[in-house]
């Protein structure tokens, strides 16, 4: 590769990426979506997945939770970065393999097929507390609560059981036990 | 029942409460009720800018050099626009401005009204904070909140957007000043052992540096004493950013110069050599550090800072301490009087290989230049400049460009908050507009904007403010006929293909400010030049000097950007400079 006629250095060497669960407890008012979403794309900062909602209708809280990748120095930032925020309470931060937090996402995922078919894919879920919300004699809507991970590979088993549409939420974390975030 | 307010009274009522003295302003429909309020209002004056931009550098002046927010009023849709690089200026080298603006009426927000803009989207990336005020209720709890985020903690802009039917409306007015100075997001958590383990490293350092930056100047005036007193107590070397400048006085022996990409010979060996390097505000800015991998590496790093968010984030520290660098250095000198009373001499002795080895490089002389006597040298303009004005407590502003870095090499401060220059964004336009601002807070002092030709056409119609105001700024123009410092960088990298930095058809500068209703003087010769400076200081009025420089004179020393600190380039008069061929020239 050619160097760069730069007014700026050139990158050094890049540390390894790690996946993390961010959460964070924001003042659920108009903006603070954007401002988050806003500090990821502005600093390049990559989201994998993002669910939010309001958790507390008293304090008027919403809880963010965010999936994203980045090495130590990255995660450290971001982090650092969001608690800044002014209407950012508390930040929270979990490597993806942490056994202490629990993840999961759910998925709903209609299966149009023969009687065959729609027995089969529920067969395939049944790992992952499947509940069929819809049923006709033709389709079924299945409900499954899973890790990402687990949900893409369903997700490619059910491609021969009809699969014909996937909605999924992003995923959201809580710490097993007693303890609560901090 | 308690007096109803207008929400164009609440404005006043709570920039009153707040002491605001004066705003910097343009009008336009959406923020026609505030202005119309506005005579009712005699302790707060308005000066009307030319352009929203110019506001925001007027209000960043005046904020830098008096310590206190600046205040920006401006209309919607093209009014907050204009505002926007100024308060993206103001963002990156944290400088508190709250910025008011006009929005269209509730009922029209997005529905593409005339005038209309998404103001708090686009300038949330630009500011600690925003707020759209949607209910006349909240406007008095809003605008104090925005005083609160843009003062305290790492400061910087905010802005709080107002629609012209909020400004109409009537409620009751709750001062909601909050006295005690902290919210949740200030961070002056560090403690005892972090201070003394600090104090451990500077015993035992015999290579210490301390290197400061703006966060000494916005701890404000009592941040520099102490600074001043660490010097003397220790005996370190101490070197300062580009922002830093004046905070500890700039002719000192123990003071190396300004570091970085322009700095001096001194500053960057003494940090790239260090065996303990004392960061107290600054932030490793790419420009101070030059290769990261290489970056000072033998040295303990200890950075103090009141924004977690800059510590580790560009170079990987020993020692954070997260605090106010004012009452993190009160703690460092008491425990060092404490624990080693008589440090200063014992410390002498370990560190004078040390010092030995900096006036080695001090002796390079590496500000120095080839001087003559047929064409004005712009470094010689600014030593004699500082010369004329240095015992007359002088503020100096700055454009963006060479002559910024010659302001910064050659101009010795001795206090804080006499040097405002765009730095982080390195706003060209910036100087004019913000002399403005230095001079509305310090009406009898002598203001000078060290200008270059180029960037001070981007602000000049600020000119006719100055003269409105009857603000005898001085606009210093180090005038060279190119953008010098793109000028430079197309010799040094892109083999002398000068695209479009020459700038042809300039104005008469002269002319120029006769148009404006000012003064203007023209410098040709150095047999002239001290003559022309004296003239220009005791007119008492706006003067545009143009100070006709030798056009093809380099900015040295300089680190070429992919180079450690200790690989700079030196100027003419030194052997070294011939080599910057093949691989070096591609990585500056
Ligand atoms: C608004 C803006 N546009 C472009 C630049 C890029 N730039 C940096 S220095 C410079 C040249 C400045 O020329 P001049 O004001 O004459 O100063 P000199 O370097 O000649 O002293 C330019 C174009 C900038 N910093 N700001
Ligand atoms: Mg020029």
């Amino acid at each position: 590769m050619s160097k760069p006629k730069s007014a700026y250095s050139i990158p050094g060497k890049k540390q390894k990426s790690d996946t993390h669960i961010i959460v964070v407890w924001v003042d659920n008012e108009a903006g603070v979506l954007a401002r988050v979403v806003g500090l990821f794309s502005g600093r390049g900062y990559n989201i994998e997945s993002l669910a939010v909602a309001k958790v507390d209708q008293k304090l008027n809280i919403s809880r963010i939770t965010i999936v994203t990748t980045g090495t130590p120095q990255v995660i450290e930032q971001i982090k650092l970065q969001l608690g800044k925020l002014v209407p950012v309470h508390k930040v929270a931060d979990f490597m993806r393999g942490d056994k202490k937090i629990i993840f999961k996402e759910m998925a709903l995922l209609k299966i149009v097929g023969n009687n065959i078919k729609r027995n089969k894919a529920i067969k395939f879920c049944k790992k992952f507390n499947p509940v069929v919300l819809d049923k006709t004699n033709k389709s079924l809507v299945i409900q499954i609560t899973a890790l990402r991970r687990e949900i893409d590979t369903i997700m490619n088993d059910l491609k021969k059981t009809g699969l014909v549409s996937v909605s999924r939420t992003g995923a959201v974390a809580m710490t097993r036990g007693a303890e609560i975030f901090k | 029942m308690s007096k109803l307010y207008s929400g164009a009274e609440i404005v006043f009522k709570c920039l009153e409460d707040q002491d605001v003295e004066c705003i910097f302003g343009y009008p336009g429909g959406a923020v026609l009720p505030i202005y119309d309020e506005l005579k009712n209002h005699e302790s707060i004056k308005h000066i009307l800018v030319r352009h929203e931009q110019g506001a925001g550098h007027a209000a960043e002046g005046y904020a830098r050099s008096s310590g206190k927010p600046g205040i920006v009023l401006v209309t919607s849709g093209p009014g907050a626009t204009n505002a926007v690089t100024a308060l993206t200026d103001a963002y990156m080298d944290s400088i508190p401005l709250v910025c008011i603006s006009g929005q269209v009426p509730t009922h029209l927000i997005g529905t593409d009204a005339f005038q209309e803009c998404d103001t708090t989207g686009i300038t949330r990336p630009c500011t600690k904070h925003n707020w759209l005020v949607k209910d006349i209720k909240d406007l008095s709890k809003i605008i104090h909140k925005a005083f609160e985020v843009a003062t305290t903690g790492r400061p910087g802009p905010v802005l709080v957007d107002i629609p012209k039917d909020i400004q109409f409306q009537k409620t009751k007015y709750v001062n909601s000043i909050k006295r005690k100075k902290l919210n949740g997001k200030i961070h002056n958590k560090f403690n005892q052992g972090e201070i003394d383990q600090l104090v451990k490293l500077m015993v035992n350092s015999s290579r210490p540096i301390l290197y400061t930056g703006g966060g000494v100047i916005n701890s404000g005036p009592k941040a520099s004493e102490l600074l001043r007193e660490l010097v003397s107590l220790t005996g370190f070397p101490i070197t300062s950013t580009l922002q830093g400048l004046g905070s500890y006085p700039g002719d000192d022996n123990q003071f190396l110069g300004m570091l970085g990409m322009h700095g001096t010979y001194e500053a960057n060996n003494a940090m790239h050599d260090c065996d303990l390097m004392i960061n107290i505000g600054a932030r490793f800015d790419d420009r101070i550090t030059g290769k990261i991998d290489e970056f000072s590496p033998k040295s303990k790093k200890v950075h103090i800072d009141i924004d977690p968010s800059s510590i580790n984030k560009n170079v990987k520290v020993d020692l954070p301490i997260v605090g106010d660098v004012s009452e993190v250095m009160l703690s460092v000198i008491k425990t060092l009087k404490k624990k080693n009373p008589n440090f200063a001499s014992s410390n002498k002795e370990k560190t004078s290989k040390w010092w030995e080895k900096i006036s080695k490089w001090r002796s390079v002389n590496s500000l120095n230049f080839i001087n003559s006597d047929q064409t004005i040298k712009p470094q010689h303009a600014i030593q004699r400049l500082y010369e004329l004005t240095k015992d007359k407590d002088t503020y100096i502003t700055t454009e963006v460009g060479q002559h910024q870095m010659w302001a910064a090499q050659h101009y010795k401060f001795n206090k804080p908050n006499r040097w405002m220059t765009s730095g982080g964004l390195g706003t060209m336009g910036y100087g004019l507009p913000a002399a403005v601002g230095v001079q509305i807070a310090h009406p009898d002092k002598l203001v000078v904007d060290i200008a270059g030709e180029a960037s001070v056409l981007m602000t000049i119609q600020e000119m006719s403010t100055a003269v409105q105001y009857n603000l005898p700024i001085k606009i210093f123009i180090l005038n060279n006929e190119y953008m010098g410092m793109v000028r430079q960088w197309q010799e040094l990298l892109h083999e002398k293909n000068y695209s479009e930095s020459y700038t042809a058809a300039l104005p008469d500068f002269v002319k120029l400010a006769e148009a404006y209703g000012c003064v203007g003087i023209r410098a040709k010769t150095p047999d002239e030049l001290d003559e022309k400076i004296k003239e220009m200081i005791n007119v008492n009025k706006p003067v545009i000097f143009d100070c006709l420089v030798d056009k093809e004179e380099n900015c040295f020393p300089m680190i070429p950007s992919g180079k450690p600190h200790n690989q700079m380039l030196l100027g003419p008069n030194d052997q070294k400079e011939n080599k910057i061929t093949g691989k070096g020239k591609t990585l500056v």
